[in-house]
C-alpha cells in the first residue's frame, strides 16, 4: 500500500515543479518549435556567447534563485517568510555602488573589497531581522515588515537619493560574460551558490539541524540544538545571498536604482520557495525544490513575454497558472487524485472486491 | 501582590492588553503632538483629516484582522481595492448606475474573497501563495483594464462624492477671520459603521466568537464542534466583502482610477492590525485597536511633516522605527505574561 503510494509520487516534493517545468516546455514547442533553439552569436565585446530563449531564462532566473536558496533556509528554520529581501538587496546593492565610487579606480581587489562590504552590511540587516525573529520571538513576516518598511529610504540616504553609475570592464563581465566564456557569468554565480551549499550540509549538520529546528523547536533545544543559533545563523546566510544577488542586479545594469533594484522579488521568492514542494510552514526543505521553482516562474515569465504580452500584464496571467499549480499540489486533489489511480491499478489487478473494500 | 484586587477583577486577557496600550500610546502620540506642534493639531479638522484620507485603510484593515484573528493572512487587499476602484470608474464613464457601481464593487470584492476562501479552507492550500496569486490578478486585471489614469466623469456621482457631513460648532476660525466649519467625507461614516459592525459580529456573534477560537487553536476549535472550514471559508469571504467596499470609499475619495491606487496598502493595513495588537499567530486581537493602529500610522505621518522632515524616505525611516517599536514592546509585553503564568 505504501509501496504503490510511493511509486505514484516519484520525486516527492519535486514531482509539480517538474511538471510545470515539462507542461511549459511542451506549451513552448507547441506554439513555437524554434523557442528553445541555441545559437552562438557574438556580442558588443566580440566575445563568443551563448544566445537564445533558454538562456535568456537560465539567466534571468540568477537573482532569483540565489534568494531562493537562502529563502528556503529561513522558512525551513523560522516556519516564517522574510518579506525584506528586495529592500535589503537595494541597501546592499547601494553599498557596492558606494564603495567602488569612493574607490580611485575599479579593479579586482575594489570590487571584492565592496562586495565585502555589501555582505557585511547585509548580513548585519540579517541579523536584525534574525534577531527580533529569534530572540524577541517575532513572526518572521512582521519582523521583516520593519525593513521592508524602510529599507528602501536608507539605500536612498546611502547615495544621497542619486542613482550613480559605474562603468568598468569587470562589472560589465560579472553581469554580462567573462571574455572567453560563452556562459552569462551570474548562471556561474548560482553554480557556485549551489555548490557552496551542498558542500555546508554535506560537511556540516546544518540542514540537519535546521530541520529539527523547523519541526519543533523546543523538541530540537532538548535534544542540545540551539534553536535562536540556527534562526539567526538562516537569516544572515540568508543576507549573503541578498548580497550575492544584490551585486548581479547591480551589475547587469551598472547602475543603482534603490526604487526599482530587484522590486517585487520577495513574493516571487516566496512562491519560488513554495512551487519547489517546501512547507511554508517550516520543517523538512529542499533547496533544490526551490531552485527548480525559481527558474518555473521566470520560464512563465518569459513566455508570456514572448507571447506578446505587455510587462504589466503578466502579473495576472502569472497568476492564473500559479493557481493551478498550487491546486494540483494541494494535499486534498492529491490525496483525491491518488486514491483514484490506485481504485484503478487495483480493479484491474485485484478485482473490484479489493477496490470497494478499500 | 494584592490578591483582592485581582480577585474583584477579572485580569485583562491578552487581546484587551495589547488594544489598551495602543490606544493609551495613541492618546500620548497626539497630546505630545499637540502641545509640540500646537497648530494643525489642535484642530479637530486635523483628526477628520486623517480619517478623509483613511477612510479605506480603516475598512480593508477591518477585514484583515478578521482574517489574522483566524489564523490566516489576506495580502491581497491593495490589489483588489485598486482593481475595484479601477472598475467602478470605467462602468461609472460609460454611463452607469451609482447603484450599480455599488453592486459591482461588492461583487468583485465577494468573488475574490470566495475564491480565496474555498481555495484555502477547501483545498488546504498556505493563504498566503493563495492571496499572493489573488494580488497578482488583482493588479494585473488593473492594467489590462487601463494604463492610464481615468478620471470619473459621471456627474451624479461626482455631486454625491462633493457631499461633505459638515459640524460647524467642531470648526476653528482661521487667520483671516474666517469660520472654517469641520468637514467629514461620506466614507468615513461608512468607515465607522464597519469598524462598529465588525467589532460587534467579533464580540456577540457566534461566529465571530469561532473566528478567536480557530485562531486561537484549530485542534480545539474542531473538538468544540465548530466548522472550521465552512468558518475559515466565510472569514476571507468578508474580508473580500470589505476590500470591496474599501474600493468604493477609496473611488469616492480621489475620484479617479489608477494602476498605482492603493499601491502598498496590504502592508500598511498588515502594520496596522499588528500596532492595534492583532498577531499573526491568530486568536488575539481586535478592531478596535486595528482602527487606533491606523490613527498611530497617520499620526507619525503627520509628525514627520510638521517637524520639518518633509523628505520622503523620514517618513518610511519613522515608520519603520516605531513598528520595530510596536513590535518589540507587544513580544516582551506578552513574553512577560507568559512567563508570570507559567510561574
Amino acid at each position: 500500500m505504501k509501496k504503490r503510494k510511493l511509486s505514484f509520487s516519484g520525486f516527492g516534493q519535486l514531482t509539480i515543479p517538474l511538471i510545470a517545468i515539462a507542461l511549459l516546455v511542451i506549451f513552448n514547442l507547441i506554439r513555437d518549435p524554434g523557442f528553445f533553439k541555441i545559437a552562438i552569436s557574438h556580442n558588443s565585446n566580440g566575445n563568443a556567447v551563448l544566445s537564445g530563449n533558454i538562456i535568456t531564462i537560465i539567466n534571468g532566473a540568477s537573482e532569483l534563485a540565489i534568494l531562493a536558496m537562502g529563502m528556503t533556509l529561513v522558512t525551513a528554520a523560522c516556519g516564517g517568510q522574510d518579506i525584506s529581501v528586495g529592500a535589503a538587496a537595494a541597501i546592499a546593492g547601494s553599498v557596492f555602488v558606494k564603495v567602488l565610487k569612493g574607490a580611485s579606480q575599479i579593479n579586482i581587489g575594489t570590487v571584492i573589497l565592496a562586495f565585502l562590504c555589501s555582505c557585511v552590511v547585509a548580513m548585519l540587516f540579517g541579523s536584525f531581522n534574525g534577531t527580533l525573529v529569534a530572540v524577541f520571538k517575532i513572526q518572521p513576516m512582521i519582523a521583516t515588515l520593519i525593513l521592508f518598511t524602510c529599507g528602501r529610504s536608507i539605500a536612498y540616504w546611502i547615495n544621497g537619493g542619486a542613482t550613480p553609475t559605474v562603468s568598468s570592464p569587470i562589472i560589465t563581465s560579472i553581469g554580462g560574460f567573462i571574455p572567453g566564456i560563452p556562459v552569462p557569468t551570474p548562471v556561474i554565480i548560482v553554480i557556485v551558490m549551489a555548490v557552496l551549499f551542498r558542500l555546508l550540509f554535506r560537511f556540516s549538520a546544518l540542514g540537519l539541524f535546521t530541520q529539527s529546528v523547523g519541526i519543533n523547536g523546543s523538541a530540537a533545544r532538548l535534544n542540545g540544538i540551539n534553536a535562536t543559533f540556527i534562526k539567526l545563523l538562516s537569516f544572515i546566510i540568508l543576507g549573503i545571498c541578498v548580497s550575492v544577488s544584490a551585486c548581479i542586479g547591480v551589475s547587469r545594469l551598472g547602475l543603482i536604482n534603490h526604487e526599482t533594484l530587484l522590486i517585487d522579488i520577495e513574493m516571487d521568492t516566496i512562491l519560488a520557495v513554495a512551487i519547489g514542494g517546501n512547507s511554508l510552514g517550516g520543517g523538512k526543505f529542499k533547496l533544490s525544490g526551490s531552485i527548480i521553482g525559481a527558474y518555473v516562474i521566470q520560464m512563465l515569465t518569459i513566455t508570456l513575454y514572448a507571447m506578446k504580452v505587455s510587462s504589466t500584464d503578466v502579473k495576472a496571467y502569472k497568476a492564473i497558472v500559479i493557481v493551478l499549480l498550487v491546486v494540483i499540489g494541494s494535499p486534498v486533489i492529491k490525496e483525491r487524485f491518488g486514491k483514484m489511480i490506485r481504485h484503478l491499478t487495483s480493479s484491474r489487478k485485484e478485482g473490484p472486491a479489493k477496490g470497494a473494500q478499500e | 501582590m494584592n490578591k483582592a484586587f485581582w480577585k474583584r477583577k477579572e485580569p485583562l486577557n491578552d487581546t484587551q492588553l495589547l488594544m489598551t496600550i495602543t490606544i493609551v500610546i495613541f492618546f500620548v502620540m497626539y497630546i505630545l503632538a499637540m502641545i509640540l506642534f500646537g497648530g494643525g493639531f489642535l484642530h479637530v479638522q486635523q483628526v477628520f483629516d486623517m480619517l478623509n484620507d483613511n477612510a479605506s485603510l480603516i475598512i480593508v484593515t477591518c477585514g484583515l484582522t478578521i482574517v489574522m484573528i483566524g489564523g490566516g493572512i489576506d495580502i491581497s487587499v491593495g490589489a483588489v481595492t485598486s482593481l475595484v476602484v479601477m472598475s467602478c470608474v470605467l462602468y461609472l464613464n460609460k454611463g452607469g448606475n451609482i447603484f450599480v457601481a455599488v453592486l459591482l464593487a461588492v461583487g468583485i470584492g465577494l468573488a475574490f474573497g470566495l475564491v480565496h476562501g474555498f481555495l484555502v479552507s477547501y483545498l488546504e492550500i498556505q493563504p498566503f501563495i493563495v492571496t499572493l496569486a489573488g494580488m497578482f490578478f488583482a493588479r494585473g486585471m488593473t492594467t489590462i483594464l487601463s494604463v492610464n489614469p481615468q478620471k470619473v466623469s459621471h456627474v451624479a456621482f461626482n455631486t454625491f462624492r462633493e457631499k461633505r457631513i459638515v459640524i460647524p460648532w467642531l470648526g476653528y476660525t482661521a487667520n483671516n477671520g474666517n469660520k472654517i466649519p469641520a468637514r467629514m467625507e461620506l466614507g468615513v461614516v461608512i468607515a465607522l459603521a464597519c469598524v462598529i459592525l465588525v467589532w460587534m459580529l467579533l464580540k456577540y456573534v457566534r461566529l465571530g466568537r469561532n473566528f478567536y477560537a480557530m485562531g486561537g487553536n484549530q485542534q480545539s476549535a474542531l473538538m468544540l464542534g465548530i466548522n472550521v472550514k465552512r468558518t475559515r471559508f466565510l472569514s476571507y469571504i468578508l474580508s473580500g466583502l470589505l476590500s470591496g467596499i474599501a474600493g468604493f470609499v477609496f473611488m469616492m475619495h480621489t475620484g479617479a482610477g489608477n494602476s498605482t491606487n492603493a499601491a502598498g496598502m496590504e502592508m500598511n493595513a498588515i502594520a496596522s492590525a499588528i500596532i492595534g495588537g492583532t498577531l499573526l499567530t491568530g486568536g488575539v486581537g481586535n478592531v478596535i485597536g486595528s482602527f487606533f493602529g491606523t490613527m498611530i500610522l497617520t499620526t507619525i505621518k503627520k509628525i514627520v511633516v510638521a517637524s520639518g522632515l518633509n523628505d520622503p524616505w523620514w517618513q518610511s525611516i519613522t515608520t519603520g522605527g516605531m513598528l520595530c517599536f510596536f513590535i518589540l514592546l507587544q513580544s516582551i509585553v506578552l513574553g512577560k505574561r507568559a512567563k508570570k503564568r507559567k510561574t
